[in-house]
């Protein structure tokens, strides 16, 4: 089968790529651009591992095609920090000890700045019910659900 | 002064801190590599394909198409291992691959290797297996029964007691003193059957790895797992290599929790490699996760407790029967030993039963066997307590194993923390806080023994008085971070002066999995002692220097002094002057250790669960959970509350929602996140964590092991809380929404 050709931008810079009709977006980070910050927990969109952001959506990249990401913008993991200075999130996912493996953090992370983009104060309960398509199995969330607030309060201030 | 020269009394400087972990940024960036993240030139991807049948004879594979398709470079099945080991293929092998029959569904039967994931799925749909169906049996209590399908045959031990069938493969008793007498004084006697379905571990990073290997017998294997000398020793074994020629790197590891103990896809890749002559990498998606790595034991259990009008027990017994899969493990062992832990009882009985199904394997999740058998005592001492309207802390505190108790599983007691964990939770505002309607508190205890074993540890004093510790343990929550903290703390040095990594395994000898609870313990002793043979060395250079006895130079705060006034005037050296002058006294300075470490010490813990249940759905709300557990000394106390926070949420799930679900056909109906419920962030409260710290006089600063406990108490916890919620005693786990409705129902119908 003939493959796609995509133009698409990532994390601000202009990528082209070939894709099969079937591989994801998910693959084609990973297999084919090797941004492996973006990770594969499940593959049916059930655990966020590999959530990143599509013009400016929280998507699940194993739940979208290669070939749709066609002229898009997407954010990684990768584009999170900036040189030497870390993103507030990262920052303060260290200083929490909100990760245990770190499996799920990329896809927290991207998730959670998702989230303070659009409500820059939300309560624990709106942070818990965000985050809710995001499996961490290791934390038990608490100190994860703790960075998140943290995070928001300094990125308010 | 005891042998191991203990220093927990002491005033620590590093330790106890919760500075940041070396691996953090990577983690936080992406930047760090997992089992699926390395990619290497002219890499193959491959593929496994599986059984779709729980138990199956295997009459033929044909790949000859698979072959044949374009840009499929191997394909392997059982026969292309047989030419690696004339010995009877091992079960883990067996377990890697199906050999004559498929035993359960998900069982691997062949491999494909193909220059990308999608050739290699195609390949998979050309092979042709030929099967011949044979009856199955997935449930523990079925397979026992004389008239069963038998799973495997030849494993039955000569000691299993007679009247079952051949499934039934090992048997183990233990306990003390008489029952009946208990029994006699008991003013009122509990006995209840439990079930528990089997739970996966459910780490988020599925297993992947990377192998090379080459014509002459040498091989390269990149993994994520939680023990690469194990994974060499298992691969090596299978593959007819020699240790030596088969290095091991561990990746960073996306969870394990004992389910990456073992292996399950490296031989095949190593095979498809040497075959294709090409590296190959294999990694397994989540069904395969769930069908075909190791979930846990599920359980049939029988508990019998006698207790008095005032809360003394008077006598435990216990039988347990636990199914592992289709081939032998010793987990029940642990169930029984650990049941009645928690309790000083006079008479005490456990028996267990080990049983084989067409079910994967079971491997070792967190606390093997506990959290079953402390389930169904934990819920019968809820519910004696309830009956005799006895306070259900006072009556543990009443009970509980203490220093010099005679264990329920043998041996005596040394200092451990259980009732210090009790009286702390007694204390707690938690326990007094008011609850409503439909709403019950839970409370349960829990135990493990906690493992040391086999470690080995390099302490390098690198030119600029910098420390460079090797260990080969991988780091699953935070460890780099707790052994610097001790290295630093030993030499008196600062925590951003260490640097500690882990080992491939050709550069340090063997270290035992990561698993037991045994790193921060084991490990830790390790770099301690490695840090004291370091400055013994370093005090030797010394006195080279000052020209005086080895014995009249000491070490404190990060320089050698002089060790009193009779040694005479000398400043104090730094650890950076004499790193600097080692090439001039002898040479480069390193310390090390190796040991077989013992006096792991156990460790125990308490959990306070509040529940909400839904009378119209069945549904349970975690309203309030907090966590008390003794860590012996908490190096990083972050990663300390971790542990019992992660621990206590899985546990809370396999209460509340996780179960494997086989259908009559034999076959996993829930091979899934979406089906295999785990918990998620809006399903919880905050999880208070309480450390106590009583020392375990087994590490130098008094650590204990502190991964696995904190999953053992939340089964009870939560059965106690829904029980009290509810008034009705639960013995089944799960508590899903369907089966708490229908007891709800069962009750309004029965009046
Ligand atoms: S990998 Fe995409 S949601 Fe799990
Ligand atoms: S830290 Fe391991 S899955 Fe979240």
């Amino acid at each position: 089968m003939s493959q796609v050709h995509i133009k698409t931008k990532i994390n601000g810079d202009n990528i082209e790529f070939l894709c099969d009709p079937e591989e994801t977006l998910l693959d084609i980070l990973r297999d084919k651009l090797h941004l492996t910050g973006t990770k594969e927990g499940c593959g049916t969109g059930d655990c966020g591992a590999c959530s990143i952001t599509l013009d400016g959506k929280l998507v699940c990249s194993c739940l979208v095609l290669g070939a749709e990401a066609d002229n898009s913008e997407i954010s990684t993991i990768e584009g999170m920090s900036n040189g030497e200075k870390l993103h507030p999130l990262q920052q303060k996912f260290l200083d929490h000890a909100a990760l245990q493996c770190g499996v799920c953090t990329p896809g927290i992370l991207v998730a959670a700045k998702s989230l303070l983009e659009k409500n820059p104060d939300p309560t624990e309960s709106e942070v818990r019910y965000w985050l809710a398509g995001n499996l961490c199995r290791c934390t038990g969330y608490d100190k994860i659900i703790k960075a998140v607030l943290d995070a928001a309060k300094e990125m308010r201030s | 002064m005891s042998p191991l020269d203990n220093t927990y009394e002491k005033q620590f400087k590093v330790i106890g801190t919760r500075p940041p972990r070396p691996d953090g940024i990577e983690k936080v960036t992406g930047k760090a590599q997992y089992g699926a993240d390395l990619y290497v030139p002219d890499m193959l991807y491959a593929k496994i394909l599986r059984s779709p049948h729980p138990h199956a004879k295997i009459i033929s594979i044909d790949t000859s198409e698979a072959e044949k398709l374009d840009g499929v470079k191997a394909v392997v099945t059982s026969k292309d291992f047989s030419k690696f080991s004339d010995n009877k293929p091992s079960d883990t092998l067996v377990n890697c691959i199906a050999h004559e029959k498929a035993l359960y569904d998900g069982h691997c039967v062949a491999a494909v290797a193909a220059l990308s994931n999608t050739i290699a799925k195609s390949a998979l749909k050309l092979i042709n297996v030929e099967y011949e169906i044979l009856p199955h049996v997935t449930d523990v209590d079925e397979a026992m029964k004389t008239d069963s399908p038998i799973v495997n045959k030849g494993y039955v031990l000569e000691n299993v007691p007679k009247g079952f069938s051949e499934n039934v493969t090992s048997y183990y008793e233990f306990g003390h003193g008489d029952l009946d007498n208990g029994f006699n004084n008991a003013d009122l006697i509990v006995e209840r059957t439990f079930k528990t379905e089997a739970a996966h571990q459910g780490y988020i990073e599925p297993h992947a790895c990377l192998a090379s290997m080459t014509p002459d017998g040498k091989a390269d294997l990149w993994c994520c797992t939680q023990g690469h000398y194990n994974v060499r020793a298992l691969c090596a074994d299978i593959m007819g290599m020699e240790s030596s020629q088969l290095r091991v790197t561990p990746s960073e590891i996306g969870g394990g929790f004992g389910g990456k103990t073992t292996i399950f896809i490296e031989p095949i890749a190593l095979a498809l490699s040497l075959k294709s002559g090409k590296p190959v990498k294999l990694v397994m998606t989540r069904d395969e996760v769930f069908k075909a790595t190791g979930p846990t034991v599920s359980s049939s259990m029988d508990v019998k407790i006698g207790m008095t009008k005032d809360g003394v027990i008077t006598a435990g017994e216990a039988n347990l029967r636990y199914q592992g899969g289709a081939f032998p493990n010793g987990t029940v062992e642990m169930g029984a030993q650990s049941a009645f832990a928690a309790y000083d009882l006079k008479a005490v009985r456990t028996k267990g039963w080990n049983v084989l199904t067409n079910r994967p394997k079971q491997a070792a999740y967190r606390a093997p066997g506990a959290p079953q058998a402390i389930y169904a005592v934990e819920s019968v001492v809820d519910e004696l307590c309830q009956k005799l309207n006895l306070d259900p802390l006072e009556i543990r505190i009443k009970n509980a194993a203490k220093k010099g108790t005679k264990s329920s599983y043998g041996p005596t007691f040394d200092d451990i923390g259980l009732i210090a964990t009790l009286e702390a939770a007694k204390k707690h505002p938690h326990y007094l806080a008011p609850l409503e309607e439909n709403q019950g508190r839970g409370l349960s205890c829990g135990f493990w023994f906690n493992f040391g074993g086999d470690t080995c540890v390099t302490l390098n004093v690198n030119f600029d008085g910098t420390i460079g510790v090797t260990e080969g343990n991988p780091d699953i929550g935070g460890s780099r971070a707790s052994i610097s903290q001790m290295a630093a703390e030993e030499l008196g040095i600062s925590y951003d002066k260490v640097r500690t990594i882990i080992a491939d395994t050709n550069s340090l000898g063997h270290n035992e999995v990561t698993d037991g609870s045994r790193v921060t313990f084991a490990v830790g002793l390790a770099t301690i002692k490695a840090a004291r043979a370091a400055i013994k060395e370093m005090c030797k250079r010394v006195s080279l220097i000052w020209g005086i006895d080895e014995d009249a130079v000491r070490w404190e705060n990060g320089s050698a002094i002089p060790a009193g006034p009779n040694a005479g005037q000398f400043d104090p050296m730094s650890i950076e002057e004499i790193a600097a002058m080692s090439s001039q006294t002898g040479g480069p300075i390193a310390g090390h250790h190796e040991v077989n470490a013992e006096g792991a010490g156990v460790s125990f813990g308490v959990h306070l669960a509040d529940v909400e249940v839904d009378k119209e759905t069945g549904s349970t709300k975690v309203l309030r959970y907090t966590v008390f557990q003794d860590a012996g000394k908490a190096i990083h106390p972050s990663y300390v509350e971790g542990q019992m926070q992660g621990g206590a949420v899985q546990g809370i799930g396999w209460a509340l929602n996780e179960e494997y679900i086989y259908g009559e056909d034999g076959r996993l109906q829930n091979a899934g996140f979406l089906d295999y419920r785990i918990p998620v962030a809006s399903d919880l409260p905050m999880i208070e964590p309480v450390i106590l710290e009583i020392p375990n006089p087994g590490h130098p600063y008094g650590v204990r092991g502190v991964g696995e406990t904190s999953i053992v108490p939340p089964l009870a916890a939560i059965n106690n809380a829904v029980s009290r919620a509810t008034n009705i005693r639960f013995s089944e786990l799960p508590l899903s929404p369907p089966k708490v409705l229908s007891s709800l129902k069962k009750e309004i119908n029965d009046g």
